[in-house]
């Protein structure tokens, strides 16, 4: 059965224009689903409104997010807050400002734990160290009562990953969790994701502007342009055959690893403009 | 196109302040000409006393003598009078030592921010000087030294508010002095007082506007507070402090002594002090 | 499937390391010796204009002091006496080396030494102004607090308006309408003095409030905090005001950082994301602010005192400039200047220690 279900979700800037148009998309149990598309094509959008962190400037119009059966708009905002901090979790984008650089690290990764599942200190603080070297991460125990100032970006960045997994969510948003580290630190922690969820069995939504990124970890993706899903395909049949324009065009776009001298081809402007065109037909239909 | 909902309290709030500013600049104008035309407005003689008036109430209570709308001190001296005539003092003083501490204060702080050097040191050094002194207790200080008048209240705002300019400016005029067109108006070979005249004066204009409005607020402060110590001007003179003063003493007997002044004391400082608000949202681009 | 990912096998985990405790406890040292240096500076400074100033003062104190009759000789021997018939630089000098002894001279009108009336007097100053600053922080903090927690909605409107208004009027006409206010209108405080004089008070330090606490007397402490409310709060307001806006405009700041949207998801509420996740970052930036704004509190309670009869040290100051009291008025102003320089090095001092957590985030 379908763990996130999104039906025709669709956000607008208050009083201003669309930023999602009646997205749908699926997430079964256990399964990685790759959210591509350029940047400000509303990927990170689709993830905050499944954790219910949109900001306060975009409202949402319409639209269901179904997280096991239960629409989450429908939900009390108290209600559908735990709900969402039982059951779903966020690797952020950039780990330096995703710590409190106030708090150590332990209590950052065993507060919900505590807060919200009503755990014991001592077990969560088991879990957290348990989770640390789970994440590779040597010395534990020194970890746990450093600050974030003290850590590297790479170390941070698997300390939020612990976080995420810490209370066993059955779904994980990844926000282009690679993005903001070193080249050398990224091939680690996505290979980190990967094994993590594989173990765990979480399903995950990984936002990425890298088709090459979706090839190795996704099963699934949706390409997304203008807060519109364009196309939404199994891994596999997308880069035998993607079915847009715009996707076949993006995917030409992207470096091959396979043959990286074989250059880029920038997206022509007829497809951009075949898929702005469908965009505005969208807008006019729905207005 | 923002219909009701997405305009949220603080823009409503904001669009206020365009009234605020208004009310503001409406009671000052209101006080000068009160200021400007005492004599003609005031309905009695300000010093006039008589002793057999003593306390009258303001017009609407049980006693009050006609005439005397906002009632009598203990010497029979009509309040509404003492006040009109107050402002003369209180205007005067907001006018000159405001104007006069704004030129010394901004010369300074501009010579310390854009020559920087050994001038700075001074400055910087003697503005960390005042700062260690309590203002009112200099102020204090100052008048017993220079002996009481309008004269010596004036020389002891300027001698002790001119930091408040220096400050401001000095850290504007380091900011401006750092930015490109500083280095091009140099390359293109002007001299030091010409680019600090011709190009960071106009830029630090609106901050000495916005400064120059709040200090004459607090100069009327200034002059109620060493009135209230009964070192202002001398003690018949009418002015707001001085009668907040005798009012204070006699609070339980004759309130209405101590209120109206209290009141036109508050609502001018606030619209001083709203009016260099106002301003400074006007002059920010990043408020506006 | 993660072919890719297999190339890079080195699993290389590193960190930064934190700043050793000697580099922070350097740089401690450093800025404490730059700082003590300027602060010696400014306080000569002060020395030698308070000096000179006041013995411009037209009048001879000495005059002043004696029964009308007196004869210049009489005149004379008095001067002697308080050694104000030497030249000016060698009355300087004297003063000077006095004062680096702990002595600070003698007063004109009471006859008993500086330091005695001054220290006498200091802990009912810094009983108001310390109260003044909780009570400041008190309701700042709260007003930043509600402001955040409400943002963008009429409240924090309102909140803003209230910041504006008590941050426009002084604590002079603050104090004014609060004694027309609750001590006339709706007469619960006190509007004049420190204690209620018939009163008998067991006490052996000057500090009233905090030493009826320690001895259980709460009738005393009730009594007395009835007499300083009003003055403190008429001191605060303005603090207040400059707490609130600060600290809010820093909340909302804080309220958009990763971190917090991160703790929204682990299904944290808004008060208490605000208060456990946004409070303590968004507190630091508005602490050396108020530091110095802590300084102006405390130069208001001169007038403050004034106006509310209250047995300080600023009070003591304006009797003293009235009756040419040199000595004591050279005193109380120094030690003023000292408390001011005190706390700005102190307020340096926290905001250095405390910061190099935030340094690297
Ligand atoms: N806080 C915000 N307020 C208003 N508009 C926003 C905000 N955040 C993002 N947007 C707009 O929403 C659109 C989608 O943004 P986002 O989801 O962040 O894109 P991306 O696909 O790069 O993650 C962009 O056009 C962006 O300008
Ligand atoms: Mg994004």
């Amino acid at each position: 059965m379908t763990y996130l279900s999104i039906r025709d979700l669709s956000v607008r800037l208050k009083g201003g224009p669309s930023l999602l148009r009646r997205v749908s998309l699926d997430v079964e149990p256990g399964e990685v689903r790759g959210l591509v598309g350029e940047s400000g094509a509303g990927k990170s959008m689709i993830g905050k409104a499944v954790l219910g962190i949109l900001p306060p400037s975009v409202e949402i119009t319409g639209g269901q997010i179904l997280l096991d059966g239960t629409d989450l708009l429908t939900l009390p905002p108290k209600d559908r807050r735990r709900r969402i901090g039982a059951s779903c979790a966020l690797i952020p984008q950039d780990p330096l400002t995703a710590l409190n650089p106030s708090h150590r690290i332990g209590p950052q990764i065993t507060d919900r734990l505590v807060d919200i599942l009503g755990w014991t200190r001592a077990d969560a603080e088991a879990r957290a160290k348990a989770l640390l070297a789970e994440v590779q991460i040597p010395d534990p125990d020194r970890v746990l009562r450093a600050y974030p100032h003290e850590l590297s970006g790479g170390m941070r960045q698997r300390i939020l990953i612990a976080s995420a997994f810490a209370a066993e969510p059955k779904l994980i948003v990844a926000d282009e969790p690679t993005t903001a580290l070193d080249v050398t630190v990224q091939k680690q922690i996505l290979k980190l994701i990967a094994g993590m969820q594989a173990r765990h069995g979480t399903a995950l939504l990984f936002v990425t502007h890298d088709l090459g990124v979706v090839s190795k970890v996704c099963q699934y993706l949706s390409v997304l342009y203008a807060g519109m899903v364009v196309e939404d395909a199994t891994v596999v049949d997308f880069f035998a055959a993607p079915r847009h324009a715009y996707s076949a065009a993006l995917l030409a776009a992207t470096p091959k690893y396979t043959d990286p001298a074989a250059g880029l081809n920038p997206v022509p402007d007829a497809v951009i403009d075949a898929v702005r065109a469908e965009v505005a037909a969208f807008d006019r239909g729905s207005a | 196109m923002l219909d009701a909902k997405g305009m949220d309290g603080r823009s409503l709030i904001r669009r206020r302040a365009g009234l605020r500013l208004w009310l503001s600049a409406g009671w000052l104008t209101l006080l000068c000409l009160a200021a400007l035309f005492a004599p003609w407005i005031a309905p009695k003689d300000p010093l006039a006393q008589d002793l057999f008036l003593g306390r009258m109430p303001p017009f609407w209570m049980a006693g009050s003598e006609p005439g005397y709308w906002l009632g009598t001190d203990s010497l029979g001296r009509d309040v509404l009078s003492r006040i009109i005539h107050g402002a003369r003092v209180a205007l005067t003083v907001a006018l000159v030592a405001g104007v006069i501490t704004c030129l010394i204060g901004a010369t300074l702080g501009l010579l310390a921010g854009f020559l920087r050097g050994w001038v700075d040191m001074v400055i910087s050094r003697l503005i960390d000087i005042w700062m260690a002194f309590p203002p009112v207790l200099f102020s204090i200080l100052l008048i017993a030294v220079l002996g009481p008048g309008l004269i010596s209240i004036i020389i002891a705002i300027v001698v002790i508010d001119w930091t408040r300019f220096a400050r401001v400016v000095r850290a504007e005029a380091m900011a401006q002095g750092a930015m490109d067109y500083v280095a091009s108006a140099r390359v293109a070979g002007r001299g030091r007082i010409g680019i600090m005249l011709r190009e960071i004066l106009p830029n630090v204009l609106p901050t000495i506007c916005v400064l120059l409005t709040l200090e004459m607020g607090i100069a009327v402060i200034v002059e109620a507070i060493l009135s209230f110590v009964n070192l202002s001007i001398s003690t018949d003179d009418p002015t707001w402090g001085g009668m907040i003063s005798e009012g204070r003493t006699a609070i339980h007997q004759a309130w209405w002594v101590l209120v109206f002044p209290l009141i036109t004391l508050f609502l001018t400082v606030l619209s001083f002090s709203q009016l260099g608000e106002g301003l400074k949202d006007r002059f920010d681009p990043v408020l506006r | 499937m993660y072919e890719y990912l297999d190339q890079d096998e080195d699993r290389q985990v590193h960190a930064d390391g934190p700043p050793s405790a000697e580099a922070t406890g350097r740089a401690v040292i450093r800025l404490l010796a730059t700082r003590l240096l300027t602060t010696l500076v400014t306080l000569a400074g002060v020395a030698v204009i308070v000096f000179f100033v006041i013995r411009v003062v037209p009048g001879n104190p000495i005059a002043m002091m004696l029964p009308p009759g007196a004869t210049d000789e009489d005149i004379a021997r008095l001067s002697a006496l308080y050694g104000l018939d030497k030249p000016m630089v060698t009355q300087f000098g004297i003063w000077v080396a006095g004062v680096l002894q702990g002595d600070f001279g003698t007063s004109i009108t009471t006859r008993q030494p500086v330091l005695d009336l001054v220290l006498g007097r200091l802990p009912a100053t810094l009983e108001l102004a310390i109260m003044a600053l909780v009570l400041a922080v008190i309701l700042g903090g709260t007003a930043a607090l509600i402001g955040t927690r409400f943002r963008g909605g009429r409240r924090e409107g309102a909140i803003d308006v209230a910041n504006g208004m008590a941050l426009s009027v002084p604590d002079f006409l603050w104090g004014l309408v609060l004694i027309l206010l609750f001590g006339v209108l709706w007469p619960i405080f006190h509007i004049s003095g420190r204690v209620t004089p018939s009163l008998d008070l067991p006490f052996t330090t000057d500090f009233y409030l905090f030493e009826s606490l320690l001895r259980l007397r709460f009738d005393l402490w009730a009594d007395i905090v009835a007499h300083m409310f009003m003055p403190a709060l008429a001191l605060a307001i303005p603090l207040a005001a400059i707490i609130g806006q600060l600290l809010k405009q820093s909340l909302k700041e804080t309220m958009n950082l990763d971190y917090v949207t991160l703790a929204r998801t682990k299904g944290y509420g808004e008060t208490r994301v605000i208060l456990r996740e946004a409070l303590r970052n968004a507190a630091l930036p508005t602490l050396t602010l108020v530091g110095v704004q802590f300084t102006f509190l405390i130069g208001g309670t001169v007038i403050i005192e004034r106006l509310f009869s209250y047995e300080g040290l600023g009070n003591m100051a304006i009797d003293a400039v009235i009756n040419r009291d040199l000595p004591l008025i050279q005193g109380i102003v120094l030690l003023f200047a000292l408390i001011f320089t005190g706390v700005n090095l102190i307020v340096d001092l926290l905001y250095a220690v405390l910061n190099p957590r935030l340094r690297h985030a």
